[in-house]
């Protein structure tokens, strides 16, 4: 065929196009195509600066505690971080984790089911509930922030009245629902089985996220809707199994928050709904869908951890720390829409 | 000779079509045929049907009445994916393209190629580098040279390149035929003639191709026949030979009406 030989640049256009970019427009284009960059600096900053106010706050102890305080979180945010990337938004997170914590929990104590078996029922359970996201918001369209703020409620009902709002204490419980509380040292860290399964987490769905055509299919979903349908993805397939997941690994976070907290509390974590989008959208996670890391959510996590802990070891009020991480959200979301602008 | 029908067996062939919203009349018994390796227009004014028939033959809609044919068997789309599956490609006017990933994942969405082996069968794994590969000889083949990077994400591109990649990946896949809706309608001319070029590079691979364009220049240049919809129905088919751009515009706008309008004015 003939191509007609086109220069390196032919019109005035091409030739704006080909201009050298400015510095500040290289990082835009960094950023965007590497969204977990910020982050990364922000948790290495942070590091430094905390070291310095308060060496102990670089000590495997100080670190070992932020990992189990970060634990829960950080496994939420990779639900979270699921629902984030097709557009969605789960304020029900924390509704669902207590609501399978206390199941598994009272099912343990007053059947004397066998842990196995109440921690696979706890997991299930915070499936269905995702199912019943997920079907609402993929079958009758609703919008996933109406959505979730009705289950909230509805969830958060069920678990205070089926738990008759008790707590059930650890000794209550067959062993295995606290063994993700139970420490083991990697040098002079402590590590909890609960920490470990929580890097498995990650590393599992990060992988799938990334390397599946399930993982491409939630991006491209949470990218845009009508486009995914067109090409033949099963949109409303890919939006309840997102929820479905996202529900289990709530599941599975109960039995990691009983480990933590070693109780089974109904009013346990009440903040988990804010502080598991905060690390999802501090990590570099578009709130529009489609764009983000599961690294960034762990990075995420990982950052309001440190702040807790450095401000802390600062002697700084903790209302400080409140203070910063709303001031990181909107810097994030602010970063985010700047670098969504990126153009050829 | 005018006649503008082919004495060989349509591909595709649409009789009677009829889609109705509510009061409103979209396609009102419109038959349709598409013959092997041509470039069939489909022009008319706005409201004229153009956009219900295309969707009606590629699944996006369902026609109320009326059959539709591939390879002379009858087909009953109620899903874009089942127009897919016989092999009809459809490049939509909004490119349907996820903006945020890259060209090779766009070219691919919906049909990601596994890895072998192990990796593939158990452990999921899509074929990245494969499907980079090929996605850069897609789009090579199409004369598309310019796109080398086939990792950039598509919001990158400019509205000619994100047109290449939706052909590319309508023509990549064995498809039988591509329908084009609107490809040249948001670009420049240098970038409209690279899309035009690029639909008869299409068509000399033996495809045929259904184009929806309001540029009559356009159509008259790549197009072997040209259907023409008015008011829900098919005012003629003519061919570039044997009418004009301002006759067919006529017909078109009902200034003139053929006498027959099945081909044999």
């Amino acid at each position: 065929m003939s191509t007609t030989a086109t220069g390196p640049a032919s019109t005035a256009s091409e030739q704006f196009a080909l201009r050298r970019r400015s510095p500040v427009q290289r990082i835009q284009h960094l950023l965007h195509a590497h969204p977990s960059i910020s982050p990364f600096l922000v948790l290495v900053l942070s590091f430094v600066v905390f070291s310095i106010i308060n060496p102990r706050f670089a000590s495997p102890n100080s670190l070992s505690l932020v990992l189990q305080q970060v634990a829960v979180i950080g496994a939420l945010a990779v639900g979270q971080t699921l629902i984030i990337l097709t557009a969605g938004i789960d304020l029900s997170v924390g509704a669902v984790t207590i609501l399978s914590m206390m199941v598994a929990a009272k099912l343990a104590q007053g059947l004397g089911l066998p842990g196995v078996i109440a921690v696979a029922i706890g997991i299930g359970l915070g499936a269905a509930a995702g199912l019943v996201n997920g079907g609402l918001v993929a079958r009758l369209k609703l919008p996933p922030f109406i959505v979730t703020l009705g289950t909230l409620s509805v969830f958060t009902a069920i678990g205070l009245l089926y738990s008759k709002g008790q707590s059930v204490q650890s000794v209550d419980m067959p062993a295995l629902l606290n063994w993700t509380g139970e420490t083991f040292a990697i040098g002079q860290f402590h590590i909890t089985t609960g920490v470990v399964m929580v890097a498995a987490l990650y590393a599992i769905v990060g992988f799938v996220l990334a390397n599946t055509a399930w993982g491409r299919h939630v991006y491209a979903v949470g990218d845009d809707k009508e486009a995914s349908r067109l090409a033949g993805i099963r949109v409303d397939r890919v939006l309840v199994s997102v929820y479905a997941t996202a529900g289990a690994i709530y599941g599975l976070t109960a039995w990691i928050l009983i480990g933590r907290a070693g109780t089974a509390s109904p009013n346990a974590i009440v903040d988990a709904n804010l502080e598991s989008i905060t690390a999802v959208v501090i990590g570099g996670t578009s709130l529009f869908g489609g764009r983000g890391t599961l690294l960034g959510s762990l990075l995420g996590a990982l950052i309001v951890g440190f702040f807790r802990s450095g401000l802390a070891l600062a002697g700084v009020d903790d209302q400080y720390r409140v203070l910063a991480v709303g001031l990181l959200v909107i810097i994030a979301v602010s970063i985010d829409q700047w670098i969504r602008k990126v153009r050829a | 000779m005018t006649t503008a029908t082919p004495a060989v067996a349509p591909v595709l062939s649409a009789r009677g079509l009829v889609k109705t919203f509510g009061r409103v009349v979209g396609l009102d018994g419109v038959d349709l045929d598409l013959y092997p390796g041509e470039v069939l227009a489909i022009i008319g004014d706005n409201g004229a049907g153009k956009s219900t028939l295309i969707k009606c033959l590629t699944g996006a809609l369902i026609p109320d009445a009326g059959e539709i044919s591939v390879d002379g068997r009858p087909v009953h789309f109620r899903r874009p994916q089942d127009a897919r599956e016989v092999g009809i490609e459809t490049v939509y006017q909004t490119l349907a393209v996820a903006a945020a990933l890259d060209v090779a994942s766009n070219l691919f969405l919906g049909r990601e190629r596994r890895r072998a082996g192990i990796l593939g069968s158990v452990f999921r794994m899509i074929d990245k580098k494969g499907m980079r590969r090929e996605a850069a000889q897609a789009l090579e083949e199409l004369g598309i040279g310019t796109l080398q990077n086939v990792t950039q994400p598509v919001e990158t591109l400019s509205g000619g390149q994100r047109q290449a990649v939706s052909v590319a990946r309508a023509a990549a896949f064995g498809s039988k035929i591509i329908v084009l809706d609107e490809p040249t309608a948001a670009l420049g001319v240098r970038e409209s003639n690279q899309v035009l070029k690029m639909i008869e590079e299409v068509r000399s691979r033996g495809l045929p191709v259904i184009l929806i364009s309001h540029n009559m220049p356009h159509v008259f240049k790549v197009a072997d026949r040209i259907h023409i919809q008015r008011l829900g129905r098919c005012a003629g088919v003519v061919t570039p030979a044997s009418h004009t751009m301002s006759e067919a515009v006529a017909i078109m706008t009902g200034a003139v009406t053929l006498a027959e309008p099945n081909g044999n004015p």
